[in-house]
């Protein structure tokens, strides 16, 4: 592919072991980075070399080796926390997942929040962003309302604003949609929710590996994300959130970590961060999550969001240069993701056909089901690109939907 | 023939293949050939959760055997369920409930018993049976 974005495409690509495998005897071609990037060298590397010459508990230990993978651990925070713009390190909580970041702060409103209370969420969430809420509902008797969509699948924002009043205390929205790809507005959102004192939380697990995020600029009051989704480990997340609401909230999980002393009769609990990370964390994973962000930052956010959005558009024109494709989310605004569907032809069978010549695509609802639902399908077909890409891969995808399509004819 | 028979007549089709794209044009060719649900009985009762594609599957018991209808929205399952239908339909179930179910490997549909997808296999395979269960004492 001719470098156009100023990196090296073929050594980017030698930065990723998995990408050089094969599956069902044909060269690997994976596009369904929404769902989980792969993983670089040195991040695999990081995670082999703590348990080679760090492995600790951190916090607590004395002895040289814990104090080393203290400063491992701590320093992967302050990397995030520079990446996002976050005020203090202490803002940075490490989870185990978006999933479980959004978890902590819905569980943590339940105090908060009382009967006739109104939540405001997105029609184009991820279940993860949606039944934590339904949740905390059930327990509050707050009422949850939703923003709806459009046919383009952007989120209508007059529409929002009818919903927003003195009773809404969360609004919740993610800043990429997983199933469409399309990129929220979520800093009028916010300043929109600011001036009736509710509070807002951002599912970022889609926006951090494609563009850069600046917490402070956005305002935001909490900030969600999976390190899987940028080139990290699985079972780390991150949340951040505004030191005032962080302190607002009750600890999630008790146990070691967490606390300041513990008595039979009263347990008092540790500053930020620890508050909400008790237990040993997933030292390895945290550690290996600063590294990826260090390899994309290596690269570059803007970089990278050159050469995705040239790979969207040529995979955006080949796809509909086969007839009866229809697009789901045709905003000018998205990320590298493409939701689709050939005619008639159920997105299962075409998933299965083209997964035989070693292509890698998601089907089905996407965990979102209440966008298939708006559209009237029971799913699609969703391709999802990363800088690790190529213009060849689209071909080779091409040409595997031409052939499904007249298998499937 | 008994369900061993079957089995082993369809083993011995696959067998004939050379590559994946023959194998899945078969397929889909036993899609089109599936003993089609009545679309009275594709109700949620006989919806078999757990597949990515939607698949109904319903059963009647005449003269000691079990006869299977069924129907999917994806030609590929509905073409797996229709070797499914044609190794399980118009057997006692006994013989339902006691058959191995190893031809699906031996026939090279194994990806399709992996935990994402079937759930989907497995589960038309667990309905099959529990509909046997259900009449074994009848």
């Amino acid at each position: 592919m001719k470098n156009t974005t100023g990196f090296n495409i073929a050594s980017i690509r030698e930065d990723f072991p998995i990408l050089r495998s094969k599956v069902n005897g044909k060269q690997l071609v994976y596009f369904d980075n929404a769902a989980t990037t792969q993983t670089p060298k040195v991040v695999i590397d990081a995670i082999v070399s703590y348990y080679s010459t760090l492995n600790a508990n951190i916090h607590r230990g004395v002895h040289s080796l814990s104090q080393k993978a203290t400063e491992a651990y701590e320093g992967a925070r302050k990397k995030i926390q520079k990446h996002l713009n976050a005020k203090n390190s202490s803002e940075i909580i490490f989870t185990s997942g978006s999933t479980h970041s959004i978890n902590l702060v819905a569980n943590g409103f339940i105090d908060l929040l009382k009967s006739g209370d109104e939540i405001i969420v997105s029609y184009l969430e991820h279940h993860s962003n949606i039944v934590p809420w339904q949740m905390l509902c059930e327990k509050t008797d707050a009422i949850m309302k939703v923003i709806p969509m459009n046919q383009d699948g952007e989120l209508i924002f007059s529409e929002y604003e009818k919903l927003l009043s003195n009773k809404t205390r969360v609004v919740f929205v993610n800043h990429v949609s997983n199933a469409l790809g399309t990129i929220n507005p979520v800093k009028e959102i916010i300043s929109k929710a600011h001036e009736f004192g509710a509070a807002v939380l951002i599912d970022g697990a889609q926006a951090l590996p494609h563009f850069e995020v600046d917490v402070k600029d956005l305002d935001v009051d909490f900030y969600v994300g999976s390190a899987h989704k940028f080139y990290g480990p699985t079972g780390v997340g991150i949340l951040y959130g505004k030191e005032k609401w962080l302190n607002k909230l009750p600890p999630y999980q008790g146990g070691g970590e967490m606390i300041d002393e513990v008595t039979f009769e009263k347990t008092t609990y540790a500053k930020l961060p620890n508050k909400f990370e008790a237990g040993t964390p997933n030292i390895s994973g945290v550690i290996a999550s600063g590294i990826a962000i260090d390899y994309i930052n290596n690269i570059g956010l803007k970089t990278i969001l050159k050469y995705e959005n040239a790979l969207l558009k040529y995979a955006t024109e080949k796809l509909l240069e086969i007839d009866g494709i229809k697009i789901y989310g045709n905003t000018d605004n998205k990320t590298s993701v493409i939701s689709f569907n050939l005619g008639n032809i159920h997105h299962y069978d075409i998933g299965s056909i083209i997964d035989n010549e070693g292509i890698a695509v998601r089907t089905g609802h996407h965990c979102a089901q209440p966008i298939m639902d708006y559209y009237k399908i029971p799913g699609t077909i969703r391709l999802s690109l990363s800088f690790y890409n190529t213009k060849e891969e689209i071909d080779s995808l091409i040409s595997a939907i031409i052939l499904a399509k007249k298998m499937l004819s | 023939m008994t369900i061993d028979q079957i089995q082993n007549e369809i083993i011995s089709e696959f067998d004939m293949f050379n590559d994946w794209t023959e194998k899945y044009e078969y397929i889909i060719d036993l899609g089109k050939s599936l003993p089609v649900i009545n679309d009275a009985f594709k109700t949620s009762d006989n919806t078999i959760k757990g597949c990515q594609s939607k698949v109904w599957l319903y059963a009647e018991y005449i003269n000691n055997k079990l006869i299977f209808t069924a129907d999917s929205d994806a030609i590929i399952t509905k073409g797996i369920v229709a070797i499914l239908i044609r190794v399980f339909s118009n057997q006692s179930p006994k013989d339902i409930v006691d058959a191995k179910t190893d031809f699906i490997e031996k026939i090279g549909l194994k990806q399709h018993l992996s935990q994402t997808r079937a759930n989907g296999l497995s589960s038309m395979i667990k309905q099959i049976k529990l509909y046997a269960v259900g009449y074994l004492n009848k």
